[in-house]
């Protein structure tokens, strides 16, 4: 060991520029303000987010005592009187401490329906002394006499918790704790995952179809030529979103242009208009057109350093253009492909505003449901947890771009 | 089949070439179509008379009495968009004051040789740029809630100049990668200090990428919606945010007049941005 670190140490040496160490810190005394700055705005946040996605203390907290006498009952009948005493005490804490609500809505996720058990108790045991709590819980709400009720609350006492990624994979634990998958009409996140998964695809695959011919076109342009037309790819890029997508609805909805030049030259009847829009087609056809510029620049610019000798070469050793394209051409260009391929995959993956508002109900993303689930639903568990997953994806995804085409190679305009 | 002659450049010249040529123009030309055409078909709209979306008979004939500012007189005078054109410069220009700086800083040790774990670094730094806008904008509400930075400007601040450091970081590297690191020797050897022949020798020389990174993470600020429907209050709603609103809810023709002053603000960037790039390329030669 020793030997050979002394062998290789003075070869290190004599690689490093004059003043190495001044030299790196002074690098990376640059560098830390952003990386404080990213880490504390933007990596914080998204940490947070993980956590949330499987912290769930709001029962744990509330009804600590409660918590951990069941974690001692045999789970097969009622539990002892002293339990229910605890439990009476710790409802009536939680709703002088105006926490009753997160703790119902918490325990309801764990078993629909025990909402109205955790209020109605909590409101109306106030003031009593009676002789058996037990008895006085199950007058005030019959779902207190039942075994699984108190399984519920034990399983949202748990502080950390694998619910919220159970239920995005469309998995739930039954009664005897084992992981089965939803009841049917309630799977919808795997499948949404799926055609997120799909579409995204769909939308890589379009824009490469209509992007790779357009790259090719304008690589090969006279310099002038090539200028302009870049910057007709440019214009959208630039545009705001949100007008682009008002863009797409003016023309595609049923009352829209589109629809009105159809009916105009006859091909469709005033009251057969077509559906354009508002669908998985509307959220198609826009996504491929805010995409499609990331997909030309990087095929653009991997295409404009091959030489057109390549092709002449080719052509002169006999190869027709198929076949001269084929062999000579396309592989040169495939660190393009990859690069605009996966860049459009990255991004269409995590999509938001389109589909939100041009999608209508076929054309929603796993993003939408972040969203909903975020600011309607606010189950914000769940929301983190489908986010968590979503992350993942983007992140593997990330790493692959790196690995093939290099973050720092990525540019811009 | 399209055929390339032998020694003529391919595709320079449509004179040998077949019909496979001409189905290329035109499958080009269709697709530029399909990219310029949706932005233009808003501006001639938003002159329309009537709250329509589409064209009346009247535009058709050019009967000057179908076209009107009313959309844009109405946009110019509502409380509601003034407010937000001033959102959003206050929120872009301050994020973008801050992202600039630091992505400048930052820019200029990644293009230290000597800089450490430098991959490591350049992947988190253009992390916020590949993340999907929604996840940034749950974890940005959840954390930045427990500061109490939610529904307040600062906390939108500080969260578009996080999704906008990404875009001065590229650019200010991509111009540092030609820049001759002599030059700074030269200047040091003449007695000027670190900050000195920053100052004066090399920022004069990387200002267009500097520039071209500010004007990316301005727009990318002007644009954003994600994070101001997840953080911002009534108070903090952005020009995108009223347009969001608007799209959602009973769509009015004003839209489209403000879709129209947001496509010549975009045109003004991009056309100043290629300037910049343009100029920068030309002084590295």
């Amino acid at each position: 060991m020793n030997a050979a670190a002394s062998v290789s140490a003075p070869a290190a040496v004599a690689k490093r520029p004059k003043r190495p160490r001044g030299s790196r810190l002074r690098a990376a005394a640059l560098a830390l303000p952003l990386v404080a700055f990213i880490v504390v705005t933007f990596i914080a946040p998204l940490g947070t987010m993980l956590v949330r996605s499987v912290h769930a203390p709001v029962v744990a907290d509330a009804m600590s005592e409660t918590v951990a006498l069941l974690g001692d009952w045999d789970g097969g009948s009622l539990p002892a009187e002293a339990v229910f005493a605890t439990a009476a005490r710790e409802l009536l804490k939680a709703r002088e401490d105006r926490v009753i609500g997160q703790v119902a809505t918490r325990v309801n996720r764990v078993q629909a329906g025990l909402r109205s058990a955790v209020t109605r108790t909590a409101r109306r045991l106030r003031g009593l002394q009676p002789e058996s709590w037990r008895a006085a819980m199950i007058e005030t709400h019959a779902a207190w006499g039942e075994v699984d009720t108190w399984r519920a609350l034990l399983l949202a006492g748990e502080r950390y918790t694998g619910r919220n990624y159970l239920h995005a994979l469309d998995l739930k634990r039954d009664a005897a704790g084992d992981i089965v998958a939803q009841p049917s009409e309630q799977r919808i996140y795997m499948a949404l995952l799926a055609r997120t998964l799909a579409v995204s695809l769909a939308i890589t695959l379009l824009c490469l179809l209509l992007g790779y011919p357009v790259a090719y076109f304008i690589a090969h342009a006279p310099p002038g030529r090539a200028n302009w037309l870049l910057l007709l790819v440019l214009v959208p890029f630039w545009t705001s979103l949100l007008v682009r997508t008002t863009s797409w609805i003016v023309l595609l909805q049923s009352q829209g242009v589109v629809n009105d030049l159809l009916v105009l030259i006859g091909l469709v009847n005033d009251d057969e208009r077509l559906a354009l829009i508002y669908n998985l087609n509307g959220t198609l056809v826009a996504m491929t057109h805010v995409l499609l510029p990331f997909m030309v620049l990087p095929l653009y610019s991997v295409m404009r350093t091959i030489p057109a000798t390549h092709m002449s070469a080719a052509a002169s050793l006999g190869a027709g253009f198929g076949k001269a394209f084929w062999r000579v051409y396309w592989p040169q260009t495939l660190p393009g492909v990859g690069a605009g391929s996966l860049l459009v995959f990255i991004l269409s993956i995590g999509y938001y505003i389109t589909p939100a508002l041009v999608g209508g109900r076929t054309g929603q993303l796993i993003s939408n449901m972040i969203a909903f689930h975020m600011q309607q639903s606010l189950n914000w568990g769940l929301a983190a947890a489908l986010g968590g997953i979503l992350l993942a994806c983007v992140v593997a995804l990330y790493l692959v771009y790196d690995r093939l085409v290099g973050v720092e190679r990525m540019k811009l305009g | 089949m399209l055929t390339a002659s032998a020694g003529a450049p391919v595709m320079t010249s449509a004179r040998h070439l077949g019909p496979g040529h001409y189905a290329h123009v035109v499958f080009c030309v269709l697709v530029f179509v399909f990219l310029i055409a949706p932005i233009l078909v808003v501006v001639p709209l938003s002159f329309n008379a009537q709250p329509y979306f589409t064209f009346t008979e009247g535009m058709l004939r050019l009967d000057p009495d179908a076209y009107s500012l009313r959309w844009y007189t109405m946009v110019a005078t509502s409380d509601a968009w003034l407010r937000a054109l001033a959102n959003s410069f206050l929120i872009g220009g301050s994020a973008t004051a801050l992202a600039t700086a630091l992505g400048t800083l930052a820019a200029l040790g990644l293009s230290n040789p000597a800089m450490p774990a430098r991959p490591l670094v350049m992947g988190l730094l253009i992390s916020p740029m590949v993340t999907p806008v929604v996840i940034s904008a749950a974890g940005m509400f959840f954390f930045y809630s427990t500061l109490g930075l939610t529904q307040t400007y600062l906390g939108l601040i500080l969260a578009h100049a996080a999704l906008g450091t990404p875009f001065v970081v590229i650019t200010v590297t991509a111009t540092l990668t030609g820049f001759d690191n002599n030059l700074l020797r030269a200047a040091a050897s003449l007695g000027a200090g670190p900050w000195r022949s920053f100052r004066r020798v090399q920022l004069p020389i990387i200002a267009p990428g500097v520039a071209s990174g500010a004007l990316f993470a301005f727009a990318t600020s002007f644009d954003e919606v994600v994070t101001v429907l997840f953080m911002g209050g009534l108070e903090q709603r952005t020009i995108p945010r009223e347009m969001w609103a608007g799209i959602r809810e009973q769509i009015s023709p004003a839209i489209l007049a403000v879709a129209t002053l947001l496509i010549i603000f975009a045109v003004a960037l991009m056309v100043t941005v290629e300037w910049l790039r343009r100029r920068s390329q030309r002084e590295r030669g």
